[in-house]
């Protein structure tokens, strides 16, 4: 069962995928929509980058990138680094497609310029999106990332787009 | 202080008086774009304003897995219990940012959300339109709202005339050269040399602004898209222009008068691409495709023809063609370019996205090399990860199929009386 992200607060052990640039074609490649269920599509998260990921992922983990992260198609990359356990992105930038689409899968987004570059992989690291705060408790350094503006902060608040879809009646 | 076209588009639809980037603001989407996949994870039960909704079959069309026939049967189905008219099933389809263009989805100074990220091609048309997830696509659909983060804008001012034998395409791929990545940008087009760009080429260069990782891309709307505008409205329509005083990150000037064709190397665009001329050392291609939102277009097809016409494509190499919709595909028909291109040993495919995401119609295998005139060159898009992706204009891939490496398409062009 995943850590939950409503309080806009987490803290979780660090996987960095530090290049600039990780793009949706190796966050979650094409064959992913060839499989029905999102447990079979979950298998191909990182499958050509890093395959051995998907199974070392565990609920509660964070990924650290570099700049631009997630940037290219609008593919459920957030939602299924969700079902695998992630409950935070933290990088140099996001792209302003997959930041939505983490704050919409209830994956707190929090832009921190040069955290790739001061994580460890391991490391267990905080990430606050309601003060825009960063820190490694492995090294004590801290840094300013940029909160969440109130009005996504509602949608993780709530668990997500879907869950407030469901509790507004919307989605069957 | 003035406001840039987007955010003029911003405050309209979300009854802002001004808004500057960083404004978080919500908006009521004029034209929300559902495709054959959008029903896959959930589906809606109530639809705000079944109107401002269309359905185009694009991705995978005919489907070539089972799962591929199930969801785009709940995709009819949804258009079908909530009377979606505009509804372009399997035979009256298209890739969905040619069919927006064709059928007027989006008009001047409109606010467009589809689930794709290639949804900024309707910036040509002085419409704000973006790509989102599928998922926030649904909450779109339910609501007839979802909300934006203004963006910093990029003034890009073109200059000069386009030249012969050089296109959208190669404009795209020269800024890809000249401003690098815009991320968590805006980019907003100025410039006399956008009078020398049809309505086409300047849909090529708005799709493609998606791959610098722009948000919005947007075009004035002078004659040429007043004109499209007007045939194909059923609504009135209000064009953006930007103030005077709208203010700007920064703004770049681009020449174009001495383009020349140009070429991406693979894996990403910016700071990658470069003059074909000067490629170091022969590209030796496997396989050249025309198609996608990008360059599918009736245009690419006749240029594309014109330079195959009494050719044959290279022995070692697959040359496939794929139009951006059924009406691209039947005027190619109707003016022999088809039959000027399966003579040369070329496949025309039916209209869907197919190769361009590895989805089907071509995809590639481990060692193939490519040359397309699709959107996306990341490892992994059009198939194996292990393939090479290089991307160019229609009349460079054409050109390079006949030769088998990658060559500029120029001289080819010229002799097939097309520059």
């Amino acid at each position: 069962m995943s850590a939950p992200t409503h309080t806009g607060v987490v803290t979780g052990r660090t996987w960095l995928f530090p290049d600039a640039n990780i793009n949706s074609d190796i966050i979650l490649p094409a064959a992913w929509a060839q499989v029905r269920t999102e447990e079979e599509q979950m298998r191909f998260l990182f499958k050509n980058y890093r395959p051995e990921w998907i199974d070392q992922v565990r609920p509660g983990d964070i990924v650290v990138g570099g700049k631009n992260f997630g940037t290219g198609s609008g593919r459920p990359c957030a939602p299924l680094m969700r079902k695998a356990g992630v409950v935070a992105v933290v990088a140099d930038t996001i792209n302003d497609l997959f930041y939505r689409n983490c704050v919409n899968a209830a994956i707190l987004p929090l832009e921190c310029p040069g955290v790739s570059t001061t994580v460890s992989e391991g490391d267990i690291v905080m990430a606050d999106v309601l003060e825009g705060r960063f820190r490694n408790t492995n090294t004590g350094a801290e840094l300013p990332g940029a909160p969440v503006p109130p009005v996504l902060l509602d949608i993780i608040a709530k668990g997500g787009l879907i869950a407030q879809l469901r509790a507004d009646g919307l989605v069957r | 202080m003035g406001m840039t076209m987007a955010e003029k588009i911003l405050a309209r639809a979300s009854g802002s008086a001004r808004v500057r980037p960083g404004d978080v603001v919500v908006c009521e989407v004029d034209m929300a774009v559902q495709l054959d996949r959008s029903f896959a994870a959930v589906e809606p039960a109530k639809v705000a304003r079944p109107d401002h909704v269309a359905l185009v079959m694009d991705h995978s069309i005919p489907a070539p897995l089972v799962l591929d026939a199930e969801l785009q049967r709940r995709a009819r189905d949804f258009a079908h219990t909530f009377n979606i008219e505009r509804f372009f099933d399997v035979g009256r389809h298209g890739i969905a940012h040619q069919v927006i263009i064709e059928s007027g989805l989006a008009l001047p100074g409109e606010l467009l959300a589809c689930g794709d990220s290639h949804t900024s091609a309707s910036g040509a048309l002085n419409v704000a339109a973006r790509g989102l997830g599928s998922l926030e696509m649904i909450s779109v659909v339910c609501t007839g709202r979802t909300w934006f983060r203004s963006s910093p804008t990029v003034k890009v001012v073109l200059h000069g005339e386009l030249p012969k034998g050089v296109y959208g395409k190669d404009v795209f791929l020269l800024l890809a050269d000249k401003l690098g990545s815009v991320e968590g940008h805006d980019v907003e087009f100025h410039g006399e040399a956008i009078a020398s760009l049809g309505l086409d080429d300047r849909a090529t260069i708005a799709t493609m602004c998606t791959d610098l990782s722009a948000n919005f891309a947007l075009f004035p709307a002078d004659d040429v898209i007043l004109e499209h505008a007007r045939t194909v409205a059923d609504r009135p329509f209000e064009p953006v222009e930007a103030d005077p005083d709208a203010e700007y990150a920064d703004t770049v000037h681009v020449d174009l008068s001495e383009l020349v064709p140009y070429v991406a190397k693979p894996d990403f665009f910016p700071h990658n691409t470069l003059p074909v001329s000067r490629l170091d050392d022969p590209v030796v291609i496997d396989q050249a495709f025309v198609g996608s939102c990008a360059n599918g277009k009736l245009e690419d097809l006749r240029v594309a023809a014109a330079i195959v016409s009494g050719r044959k494509v290279a022995s070692h190499v697959r040359f496939i063609v794929t139009p951006a919709s059924q009406r691209v595909y039947l005027r190619a028909v109707q003016l022999g370019y088809v039959a000027a291109l399966v003579e040369a040993g070329a496949v025309v495919t039916n209209s869907t996205c197919g190769a361009c995401f590895g989805g089907s119609m071509g995809v590639l295998g481990k060692g193939d090399v490519c040359i397309t005139s699709s959107t996306r060159n990341f490892k992994g898009r059009m198939g194996s990860p292990e393939a090479k992706i290089y991307v160019g204009s229609s009349a460079t891939v054409a050109a390079s199929a006949i030769t088998g490496r990658i060559v500029d398409p120029r001289p080819y062009a010229q002799n097939a009386g097309v520059l």
